[in-house]
C-alpha cells in the first residue's frame, strides 16, 4: 500500500475544499486585518509611537500575520474533520486501508496550506500599509510552519471530541482568541507588571508570535531556544493525543 | 480453504449494555453472493460495521481472506468495497473527485483512478453527471455512486447494507444485473436487505440474523426446501356466487380451499400435493381460472417462521411448525 498516494489524496481534498469556498476562508481574513492596520496602526498607532524600538504598525505585522495563521489553520481542521464527520464521509478513510498517522498528516497538513496561504494574503496586504523588513527569513518560515502545525492539531483533536456545530466555535470563541490577544500580538509583554510578565509565560501564544517577530524585526521578549522548545513541545504532545484519539476510534467509532 | 470471510465468536456490547451480537459464528466462501438476512436491530450492521472496522468488536475474530483485522487490519480492509446503507460522501464534491480520492486511499494512482473512475461511472450511467456535487443527485443515483465508489480499488469482497433501499423498480433490476455481472467476474458479494425477493434472486447462500444470533445458516435452496405449504391465489371467473364457491371448498376434503370472495380462492399445498389436482377439481366443478399468482414472497413466509420459532424458544414456548403463506 502505498501510503504517500493516500497522504496525497487527504491532502488534495482538503485545499481543494477550502480553495472551492474561498469567499467564506481567504477573503474575510485579508479584510480583518485591513481593519486592524486602519484602527490599530494609523489611527491609533500613530499616536502610541514607537514600542521596542519600531514604529508600532510596524511592531504588531508579525503578531497580525500570526494570529491569521492560527485562527485559519486551527478552523479549517475543526471545520473540515468535522464535517466529514456529521456528513460521514470520514467513514471513506476508515474503512480503507490508511494508516491513522496519514490521516492526521493529511488533515494537518491541510489545515497548514490554508493557514500558510492566508499568512501570505495578509502579509501582502500588510505592504500596502508598511515597508516590511527582513531580519531571518529562516526562523519566519520555520515558526509559521510549526505554529500552523500545533494549531491544526489542535483543530483536529477539537473536531474528534465535537458533538455538534456549536463545540467547534467553544474553544476558538472562550480559549483561542483570548490566548491569540494575550500574547503579545499588540504590546511587548515587557511592558507589563512582573506578575503579569509571569502569568504570560505560559501562554504559549506567546512564544509562537515573538519568534515569529524576530524573525522580521530581530527582537523577542522570549529566548528563540525556549520558543521552539515550546513550539516543539506542544506538536509531539497534540500530535499524540491525536494519534491515540483516532487509534481507538473516539468519536469515530462505536 | 482460505474463507473470502470467517467469523468466529463474534460478540459487540455497545456502551449501555446492549449486547449486538452475542457470538456469531459465520462463513463465506470465496467468490459466494451471500445475503445476511434478519429484522432491524438484529445485529446486521453492527456485523458489517465490525468487519469494515467501523465498530469495534468486544470479542471474537474476524479473517478477511485469511488476514485477521486484529493483526492485519490494513491488509484485510484492501480487500473490502463497502456500499454503507446511509449516504456517506461530501454532498459537495464532484462525483469524479469522490471516486479519485477513494481510489488514492487505497493506494491507487490518479492516471488509474481516473480511468476506473470514467469505467464505473459509465456503467452505472452517472458519466454525464461526473462534475456535479454530489448533492446534486437523485437517491438512485447515490446510491449507485456508492457502488462506483466501492468498485474503485476493485476490491475481491464487495458488501452491500441494503443496496436497494428506496430504488424504484427498473432501477432495481439493473442494479441486480450489474450485481451478478460482479459476481461472475468473482468478486464475493455480501448483501443485507429488507427486500427478501432480492436476497432469493440473487444469493446462493443465506444466514439469518435475529437478537444477536444467527438463526440459519446455508444454502438458498436447502432454505427453501424447508417450505412446507404454498398458498396460491385464483382469480376465477366473475359470474360465481359465494354459495357455489363455499360449497365447492367444502366438498373438496384432500386439498384446503379458502373462500376470500365471489370470484377468489386461496389454496393451501403441501410439498405431496401438485397444481394438477386443483385444476382438474376447479374443471370437473366447471369453475374456469381466470388467473394464478403465489400469495407472497415464499423466502417471506420461511423467515417469519425463522424469526418466530428462535423467539418462540426464547421464550420457552412448544416451537411452531413451518407454516404457509398465510
Amino acid at each position: 500500500m502505498n501510503n504517500s498516494i493516500a497522504l496525497k489524496s487527504i491532502l488534495t481534498k482538503e485545499i481543494q475544499r477550502f480553495t472551492r469556498i474561498w469567499v467564506q476562508t481567504l477573503v474575510p481574513p485579508a479584510i480583518t486585518i485591513s481593519l486592524y492596520f486602519v484602527i490599530f496602526g494609523s489611527l491609533i498607532g500613530s499616536r502610541i509611537g514607537e514600542m521596542g524600538g519600531f514604529d508600532y504598525m510596524s511592531f504588531i505585522v508579525p503578531g497580525l500575520i500570526m494570529m491569521s495563521v492560527i485562527t485559519n489553520s486551527y478552523s479549517n481542521v475543526a471545520s473540515s474533520f468535522f464535517s466529514a464527520k456529521w456528513q460521514r464521509n470520514v467513514e471513506e478513510m476508515l474503512v480503507a486501508p490508511v494508516p491513522n498517522w496519514v490521516i492526521v498528516a493529511g488533515y494537518v497538513g491541510g489545515g497548514m496550506c490554508r493557514g500558510i496561504l492566508v499568512g501570505l494574503i495578509v502579509t501582502i496586504v500588510s505592504l500596502l500599509f508598511v515597508d516590511i523588513q527582513l531580519h531571518n527569513i529562516w526562523v519566519i518560515i520555520a515558526t509559521v510552519t510549526l505554529t500552523s502545525a500545533t494549531f491544526a492539531l489542535g483543530g483536529l483533536i477539537n473536531a474528534i471530541f465535537a458533538g455538534s456545530f456549536d463545540d467547534i466555535s467553544i474553544i476558538p470563541t472562550f480559549i483561542l482568541t483570548p490566548l491569540t490577544y494575550l500574547g503579545g500580538v499588540f504590546y511587548s509583554i515587557s511592558l507589563l507588571p512582573e506578575f503579569w510578565q509571569g502569568v504570560s509565560q505560559i501562554n504559549p501564544i506567546v512564544y509562537m508570535v515573538n519568534a515569529f517577530r524576530y524573525g522580521f524585526l530581530g527582537i523577542s521578549d522570549v529566548s528563540l531556544v525556549t520558543a521552539f522548545a515550546v513550539i516543539g513541545f506542544f506538536i509531539v504532545t497534540l500530535f499524540t493525543i491525536a494519534m491515540v484519539l483516532i487509534s481507538k476510534g473516539i468519536g469515530l467509532r462505536s | 480453504m482460505t474463507y473470502a470471510l470467517e467469523i468466529s465468536a463474534l460478540a459487540k456490547t455497545y456502551k449501555g449494555g446492549f449486547q449486538a451480537l452475542k457470538g456469531i459464528d459465520l462463513t463465506v466462501k470465496q467468490g459466494d453472493f451471500f445475503a445476511l438476512l434478519g429484522p432491524n436491530g438484529a445485529g446486521k450492521s453492527t456485523s458489517i460495521g465490525v468487519i469494515t472496522s467501523l465498530v469495534n468488536k468486544t470479542a471474537g475474530q474476524v479473517k478477511i481472506f485469511g488476514f485477521d483485522i486484529d493483526t492485519d487490519l490494513e491488509k484485510a480492509k484492501s480487500y473490502i468495497g463497502l456500499v454503507p446503507q446511509e449516504f456517506n460522501f461530501s454532498q459537495f464534491e464532484p462525483l469524479v473527485n469522490i471516486l479519485v480520492n477513494q481510489a488514492g486511499y487505497y493506494g491507487v494512482t490518479k492516471p488509474v483512478a481516473m480511468q476506473r473512475a470514467e469505467k464505473y461511472l459509465k456503467q452505472l450511467e452517472l458519466w454525464d453527471k461526473r462534475d456535479e456535487p454530489a448533492r446534486a443527485l437523485s437517491g438512485g443515483m447515490k446510491r449507485r455512486l456508492m457502488i462506483a465508489r466501492a468498485l474503485m480499488h476493485e476490491p475481491k469482497m464487495l458488501i452491500l447494507d441494503e443496496p436497494t433501499a428506496g430504488v424504484d423498480i427498473e432501477l432495481r433490476r439493473s442494479m441486480w444485473n450489474f450485481l451478478r455481472e460482479l459476481n461472475q467476474q468473482g468478486i464475493t458479494i455480501i448483501l443485507t436487505t429488507h427486500d427478501l425477493e432480492e436476497a432469493e434472486m440473487l444469493c446462493r447462500n443465506i444466514a439469518i440474523i435475529d437478537g444477536g444470533e444467527i438463526v440459519e445458516d446455508t444454502s438458498m435452496k436447502k432454505l427453501l426446501a424447508q417450505l412446507d405449504v404454498e398458498t396460491f391465489v385464483f382469480d376465477l371467473q366473475p359470474n360465481l356466487t359465494l354459495a357455489v364457491l363455499t360449497e365447492f371448498a367444502e366438498k373438496s376434503h384432500s386439498i384446503a380451499y379458502r373462500v376470500v370472495d365471489d370470484h377468489t380462492l386461496e389454496v393451501d399445498l403441501n410439498k405431496s400435493q401438485n397444481l394438477n389436482q386443483v385444476f382438474e377439481q376447479l374443471s370437473s366443478a366447471n369453475i374456469d381460472v381466470i388467473s394464478m399468482r403465489n400469495k407472497s414472497n415464499r423466502l417471506e413466509a420461511l423467515f417469519v417462521s425463522l424469526i418466530n420459532k428462535k423467539s418462540n424458544v426464547t421464550q420457552g414456548k412448544p416451537q411452531s411448525a413451518l407454516v404457509g403463506a398465510n
